[in-house]
């Protein structure tokens, strides 16, 4: 389906939808309370079918966060990018590992990177960083004088 | 749905393989949960070579940022210095000349004949069958040796910048390669008659190691592991980029979706490449081999994706740009992480011998998996 | 013609004309035992010496050629750095049996050297089960290997052992029952009538169909015991590190890495004799003239040209084939080789009793 037509059958699917102009892609704005029921829905919805999760990653915006997903259809070969943002001092948005499996990893990733909480995740733990690492360093404010040398 | 996760009974043995292991392709850390020779559960430990790469880009200029992306996936540098160039070309809306597009697509599709090259070593090696290995690092020393003359390295060569390649082609080097072209097509059957056809080769791959169609795509895999499951993904035909869609080659793909599937895809994956530069080698055309473009890059306010097949899978390089020199955010989304996230559910319930056989089929490279 | 039975001989009546018939007896003991030493020691080092040229021949390079001419002194220059390194214990380490688990695999090697026949009246001890002696003195080894796995206190070197354990359990039958097609044929269990009786011809050549299914079989088997590829599991270096030696370091490496060489040396060694003949040269039935330029080659070179090609043949396996599993590996042995090494010495069995041999 081309952008318009993804336009239309979004807002059918939620009316509070909101998109952001510009960009190869469709991008669409969602609130973390309607998430994960629309996500559901992009994979399960026969015109939709959203099989392919091939990013998932978060954007540190000083004064929130933004999830950014990218999602694919390997039947009907549109893409889509979802967005949420989160608050700053307590990210928590519903994990999607359920309906990705790839998900599951790629949270971890993000969890250990940024300190976002993911609910419901399996096995919510550190990945790249040892276990026992404090701070989040893929955040802005990060500081670490040992091991961090700013040019 | 999600799976439980099984826990520890009585009588498991749990061991450690790796990090440091002849098997694990690069520092990876698996732990196992076994019952006798049988696999309960297989979780990765990663992080040993994190090196921050992400954070890195982002005090790094549009230029410099190029050069730390090669040792991602240290054998398809030249994929990956590509898909850096390419979403940095996308932002800044600047078209590349002919030539440097003709170069780039050759030198990619070389990278992956190497790449491919030493996969096949190291997995007859991983099996057992030492010899292979000497065979499979002859072929991938000439190629290396024809790129060293034209990009100055072996391994880590930056010779792709957003706007084209950074200097032009050795005067030697279509000879060289039309030379390797003849000697690579004889090698072929060499291959095939050393391992291919090895009935205990095809015993310990064929049924390990299965991953269906559903899961291939749940788990985000591509590249080779998600077409031997059947899945139609490579980049270069649905999302063509540079000259790849004037180029004449087949998609491989197999049905089966076990560990011997994943083989003959990477074999033949050498054989379309080596077509490729077949077709491209005499028809590079004169011209400039980069495009102007200014002294310091800015992005202009926005995101970029880019999305190249590497010999791996489908790399992705993501960047968010606010108007600065320097990303404020790179993203690089590996294909051997998602790869690996589906090797436990590939290998459960085998044995070790199988894990073996199944990571050396989907063809992890640790630095690539853990930036 | 030169042979070295006649030094022998003269050892003996030097020894005997000097001292009393029980000192020279306790004298030949002791040199003999020295001979025995020697001949382990000087076999281990010219078989890893020719396992690396063989494999740098198949992987098309050259293989250690700086200590020596053609590097025959790589070897030995790897055993004194070996006696030179550190012999670690392991905590936790089981340390009666970890010391223990090297010489058992050492002393079984040297024991089975006894029977063999090198050349003509070359034989330390012609004992007339020689073929029982041989088999049965093998299957101690294993016990060797389990000492070893299971006194490293690490869990690959159990997995390791108990692979090995496994496999050379299985596998033992399948090598029993070939050789036991043999001694049908030859009606005698001692190793110097089985030679004697190859005089008109090798068994190979003799008792042909079920003689070579029988050999076939054999080799597999005794690839399989020894542990070599393509059933190296035990010490499958990309899967289990090095298996039941892993925690081995310094000079007890160096008794288990000689023990294997040694025992694809005995092995080859025996089947050399069963199948090929041993000592004896190629007869050919009674053609007087032809067997008589045989005999001009020295029965020991004969021996060892026949011993040397097996081992060849086995080395060749090792760099060209990759790996079986264990169930694949346990499943050759018990589905397809024992019900054909059964029916193989029925097959022998009839050949014999109808005499449609040569």
């Amino acid at each position: 389906m081309l952008k318009e037509e993804l336009k239309i059958k979004f807002t059918q699917l939620l009316s509070t939808i909101e998109f952001e102009e510009g960009g190869e892609w469709l991008n669409v704005y969602l609130t973390p309370a309607e998430f994960k029921s629309f996500m559901v829905q992009l994979r399960d919805d026969p015109s939709l079918e959203f099989d392919y999760l091939f990013c998932l990653t978060a954007v540190d915006w000083k004064t929130h966060f933004t999830m950014v997903y990218h999602l694919t259809s390997t039947i009907h070969r549109h893409h889509v990018v979802v967005k949420v943002k989160l608050d700053r001092n307590n990210p928590e948005i519903e994990t999607v590992s359920g309906i990705w499996r790839t998900a599951e990893m790629l949270e971890r990733e993000v969890y250990d990177l940024f300190g976002i909480q993911f609910l419901n995740h399996p096995d919510l733990r550190r990945l790249i960083m040892p276990d026992d690492w404090n701070g989040w360093p893929l955040r802005k404010d990060y500081e670490d004088p040992v091991n961090m040398i700013r040019l | 749905m999600v799976e439980e996760i099984g826990t520890t009974t009585e009588g498991d043995l749990v061991i450690n393989v790796g990090p440091q292991h002849p098997a694990t392709h690069g520092v990876l850390h698996l732990v196992l949960t076994l019952n006798g020779e049988t696999i309960k559960k297989v979780e990765p430990h990663l992080g040993y070579i994190h090196r921050s790469i992400e954070k890195m880009c982002e005090s790094l200029s549009y230029r410099q940022f190029i050069y730390v992306t090669s040792r991602m996936d240290y054998l398809s540098s030249h994929i990956n210095n590509h898909a850096c160039a390419l979403c940095v070309e996308k932002g800044l809306q600047v078209e590349v000349p002919q030539r440097a597009q003709y170069i780039r697509v050759i030198m990619d599709e070389l990278t992956r004949i190497a790449s491919h090259e030493l996969w096949w070593g190291a997995m007859a090696m991983d099996l057992g069958a030492f010899t292979p290995f000497f065979h499979a690092f002859r072929e991938r020393e000439t190629i290396t040796d024809i790129m060293e003359k034209t990009c100055g390295a072996r391994l880590t060569m930056n010779y792709m910048v957003p706007g084209g390649v950074m200097v032009d082609l050795h005067p030697d080097f279509q000879k060289e390669v039309k030379s390797f072209i003849q000697l690579y097509k004889s090698k072929f059957e060499e291959y095939n008659e050393l391992v291919t056809g090895n009935i205990i080769f095809q015993n310990r791959m064929k049924t390990i190691g299965f991953i269906s169609y559903q899961d291939a795509i749940s788990y985000g895999c591509s590249g080779p592991v998600a077409r031997a499951s059947g899945v139609h993904c490579d980049i270069r035909k649905l999302y063509p980029y540079d000259i790849y869609d004037k180029v004449e080659f087949d998609e491989i793909t197999e049905t089966a979706g076990d560990s011997y599937a994943r083989y003959i895809v990477r074999l033949k994956e050498m054989q379309q490449s080596i077509r490729i530069v077949e077709q491209l080698i005499d028809q590079i055309p004169e011209g400039d081999f980069q495009a102007k473009t200014k002294a310091v890059l800015k992005l202009p306010k926005g995101e970029f994706y880019q999305r190249v097949e590497t010999a791996r899978g489908e790399l992705g390089v993501y960047i968010v740009s606010e108007g600065a020199t320097t990303p404020y955010r790179i993203k690089f989304r590996s294909p051997g992480f998602s790869n690996l996230s589906a090797l436990e559910h590939m290998v459960k319930g085998l044995k070790i011998g199988d894990l073996v056989a199944a990571m050396g089929t989907l063809d992890l490279v640790i630095p690539d998996i853990d930036r | 013609m030169f042979s070295l039975e006649g030094l022998t001989q003269l050892i003996h009546k030097w020894l005997n004309s000097h001292l009393s018939p029980s000192l020279a007896l306790l004298t030949e003991f002791v040199l003999v035992g020295i001979a025995a030493i020697a001949l382990f020691a000087l076999l281990g080092l010219s078989l890893v010496w020719m396992e690396r040229k063989v494999a740098a021949v198949m992987q098309i390079r050259l293989g250690p050629n700086r200590l020596g001419p053609k590097g025959i002194f790589q070897t030995s220059a790897d055993t004194l750095k070996l006696i030179l390194k550190e012999g670690l214990v392991p905590d936790g380490a089981d340390k009666l049996l970890f010391n223990l688990a090297p010489l058992v695999v050492m002393i079984v090697a040297m024991l089975i050297l006894a029977p063999i026949a090198f050349a003509k009246n070359l034989q330390i001890w012609d004992i007339n089960i020689g073929v029982l002696y041989l088999s049965a003195i093998s299957s101690l080894s294993v016990i060797g290997i389990f000492m070893a796995g299971w006194a490293s206190n690490n869990k690959y070197s159990l997995l390791g052992a108990m692979r090995s354990g496994a496999q050379i359990v299985s596998y033992e039958l399948s090598a029993g029952l070939s050789v036991l097609s043999i001694v049908v044929m030859t009606g005698s269990l001692s190793i110097k009538q089985i030679v004697l009786s190859q005089e008109n011809g090798w068994w190979i050549f003799k008792a042909h169909i079920p003689a070579l299914i029988a050999f076939v079989i054999f080799i597999i088997a005794v690839t399989a015991e020894t542990n070599r590829a393509p059933f190296d599991l035990a010490e499958a270096e990309s899967e289990l590190t090095a298996g039941f030696h892993t925690e081995y370091s310094g000079m007890r490496f160096a008794l288990f890495f000689l023990a294997e060489y040694i025992n694809i040396f005995i092995v080859c060694a025996i089947g050399a004799t069963l199948f090929f003949g041993g000592w004896m040269p190629l007869h050919i039935g009674h053609w007087q003239a032809f067997n008589h330029i045989m005999d001009y080659i020295p029965s020991s070179i004969w021996f060892l040209g026949k011993t040397l090609g097996l081992i060849f043949l086995i080395m060749w396996f090792r760099w060209t084939f990759p790996r079986l599993r264990i169930d694949q590996l346990l499943n050759l042995e018990w589905k397809y080789l024992l019900p054909i090494s059964m029916f193989n010495l029925l097959l022998m069995t009839l050949v014999a009793i109808n005499g449609w041999h040569f």
